[in-house]
């Protein structure tokens, strides 16, 4: 059942590369889309035991990131027929793979649990992303593109050196050396404590270039900012939150070993980093598509730190991470609109958005309300549980900073998005033709409500996961 | 059988220097491929001959010696690049941080708490000399070509510290590496054809329009 997940998205991949019509293949996207978000829901209600020797195990943390990258990819696949229409002269056979083959690459990563195949997946999604970003075939995004490829290139290069220490680390132990999760978490303890701390070290620099923690995140606002919207939507969306897990499997083994306070020292001195390095560039940015990259390096950067600082604060933040991904798409496709219209992504060339796009410019002003942490969305209420934490649990200088931080990267975001929602579109203003259609504005529609819902309330399975998948984070479930 | 395993990791030493005074980019991609092909042999020497070893020799042998310069020396071939002609750090320096660096390693090697079957073994300063040299040819050449060989360079470093744990790792995860290793090499060799002819150079220094 679980290889489904994995080989439905494959074979819609070989689909697409053998159907020759331009305007029939995205269709594949959301047929595939909805049978892997079936199955992914028959999976989070009967969950089937460890496959292949312990290699694959839907576990709670994995069930969290499949749900909100299944949710996630189904309404960019919707859109991605409506925006493809837009772009008839291109062939889409490279993009529709890409984006499939990027499913079944993160559907595996939510599986895994050896430590190899984690990393051989997550490697897969940076490489089937590099065509997408490269869509739009001109100079800015080749740019883009080499940034992207050899950053993340060396970046999960040197993840992979973290795991050979990791795994030299039951070798220096006198243990059967092994990089299945389970063992190693059982025995934890006994690892070699200078050999874990160097592959955690290892490991967070190479997920963190992946996820753009800073500095590492150099790549991040080039390529979100070239990328097609939907390209953009899946990266911060899909594949942070599989880094994100990727981060969360070394830091289970730490919890474990105890060696967690030399863990969330570093986590929470690159959380800090990385909010400071987006609320410094936030505030300049003019490109409102690599405002959100800088949007996405600080929300990664709150939800390190959230992770580092543990204990009460690892629910807020795997509730965060699921909601941060989908108001992400929300964003990355409604200013992929915006873009589309205007034939230009600098605020000083875009006015009047609500006037000529109504949905869009609603939807954008919702969703920078939603991710800037206000009610009635659910990234206020994953925010406030972090935040709750940080200050009950003694850290209240921590905890003003980051509310100084959310403060300035508000102020910064809304004074460049602000002016161009509103007023009217002027003669010097482009205009493409493009007006609002069911399948561009639905998806984000839909994310928006899921969004809105969740911050009233959290049914009880979501709830479930989320208590399962915490449980896994702290020591005391973490070793059996 | 030992001995010459040590004279392989020399020959690797030696090879990282060739790579960082050279300025003529098909040397370079010609000494990484033999580099990878004796790192290749090498678990096949170490352990007595098994399956599993035989696959990870044989692929790394094809995929490092063969497929990988083939993919690059058609991508210099379309570009018509055949030298580093001004790197951002000269050859002689960066040949005398390299030993300088090559040094280091040896003196850090030596205070790891390695297992006691690892000790005074060249793999680990291997490790580190050949990551670090990566990380220069990285960090020091313009050309796009001549990064990725320095990625390549950082990948074989990784991949000699990979050695001591040959049983660990299994061979479908090791398979997988070198495929996804492939991959990008391929989709890296295409990119830098695309910035050929969209800027008419591999300059990666001319690839400033996103700067803040």
């Amino acid at each position: 059942m679980i290889s489904l997940l994995i080989f439905i998205p494959v074979l819609g991949a070989v689909a697409a590369w053998l159907l020759r019509d331009n305007g029939q293949r995205p269709l594949i996207l959301p047929v595939i889309a909805t049978l892997h978000l079936i199955i992914t829901l028959m999976l989070l209600v009967t969950t089937p035991p460890a496959a292949l020797n312990g290699w694959i195990l839907l576990d709670p943390l994995g069930k969290l990131v499949l749900l909100g990258v299944s949710i996630l990819f189904l309404c960019l696949a919707v859109y991605s027929i409506g925006y493809l229409a837009y772009r008839k002269e291109r062939s889409n056979r490279v993009l529709c793979m890409g984006l499939l083959l990027c499913l079944g690459a993160m559907s595996l990563v939510c599986v895994a649990q050896h430590l190899g195949l984690l990393w051989v997946a997550i490697e897969t999604t940076t490489l089937t992303m590099a065509p997408l970003v490269y869509f739009n075939r001109n100079a800015r995004s080749i740019e883009a593109t080499w940034k992207y490829m050899m950053i993340c290139s060396v970046g999960i290069a040197l993840a992979l050196l973290g795991l050979y220490f990791l795994a030299y680390a039951t070798v220096v132990a006198r243990l059967e050396p092994t990089l299945l999760l389970q063992p190693l978490v059982a025995s934890a303890k006994a690892l070699s404590p200078a050999w874990l701390n160097g592959a955690f070290i290892f490991l967070l620099v190479g997920f963190g270039t992946k996820i753009g923690l800073a500095p590492l995140h150099t790549w991040k606002p080039d390529a979100y900012g070239e990328a097609p919207g939907l390209v953009g939507a899946l990266l911060a969306g899909g594949l942070v939150n599989c880094g994100f897990l990727g981060s969360c499997r070394i830091y289970q083994i730490c919890s474990a070993a105890g060696s967690a306070g030399f863990c969330n020292a570093a986590l929470m001195a690159l959380g800090i980093i990385s909010m400071i390095f987006a609320a410094v560039f936030v505030l300049k940015q003019a490109d409102f598509k690599r405002l959100l990259a800088y949007s996405s390096v600080e929300h990664v950067g709150f939800m390190v730190i959230g992770l580092g600082f543990g204990k009460g604060a690892i629910y807020g933040t795997l509730f965060h991470l699921f909601n941060n991904g989908l108001t992400k798409g929300v964003l990355f496709l409604t200013a992929a609109n915006i873009h589309r219209s205007y034939n230009s992504k600098r605020a000083e060339n875009v006015r009047g958005v609500i006037d000529r796009l109504p949905w869009s410019g609603w939807l954008f002003m919702a969703s920078l309300f939603a991710i800037t942490g206000s009610p009635p969305f659910a990234p206020f209420l994953s925010e406030f549980m972090i935040l709750e934490n940080i200050f009950t649990g003694g850290s209240i200088s921590l905890g003003f900073v980051i509310i100084t931080l959310f403060a300035v990267i508000f102020i910064g975001m809304a004074s460049t998005i602000l002016p161009i929602l509103t007023g009217r579109a002027g003669a010097d203003n482009q205009d493409s033709g493009y007006r609002d259609g069911l399948l561009t504005v639905g998806p984000p529609v839909a994310m928006l409500i899921l969004m809105t819902i969740l911050g009233f309330w959290i049914p009880e399975p979501l709830r479930q996961i989320l208590a399962d998948a915490t449980r896994l984070l702290t020591a005391a479930g973490g070793a059996p | 059988m030992n001995s010459f395993v040590d004279q392989l990791l020399v020959l690797v030493f030696l090879m990282n220097f060739i790579v960082l005074g050279t300025s003529r980019i098909n040397i370079a991609i010609k000494v990484v491929a033999m580099q990878g092909m004796a790192l290749g042999l090498v678990p096949a020497l170490l352990h007595q001959f098994t399956l599993h070893l035989g696959l990870i020799s044989a692929g790394m042998i094809a995929v490092k010696g063969f497929i990988i310069p083939w993919l690059l020396g058609r991508a210099i071939q379309s570009v018509g690049i055949k030298r580093e002609d001004q790197p951002f750090l000269g050859y002689v320096p960066i040949m005398l941080i390299g030993a300088v660096a090559t040094a280091f390693a040896f003196s850090f090697a030596e205070q790891l708490p390695l297992a006691p079957q690892h000790k005074g073994l060249l793999f680990v300063p291997a490790a580190i000399a050949t990551l670090m040299t990566g990380c220069l040819m990285l960090v020091s050449r313009k050309k796009a070509i001549s990064q990725v060989t320095g990625y390549l360079i950082m990948e074989n470093g990784i991949f000699i510290f990979g050695l001591l744990l040959t049983e660990a790792m299994p061979v479908m995860v090791e398979a997988g590496a070198l495929l996804d290793l492939l991959v990008g090499i391929f989709v890296m060799g295409i990119i830098i054809n695309q910035i050929s002819k969209e800027f008419s150079s591999i300059d990666t220094s001319r690839l400033t329009t996103l700067k803040e």
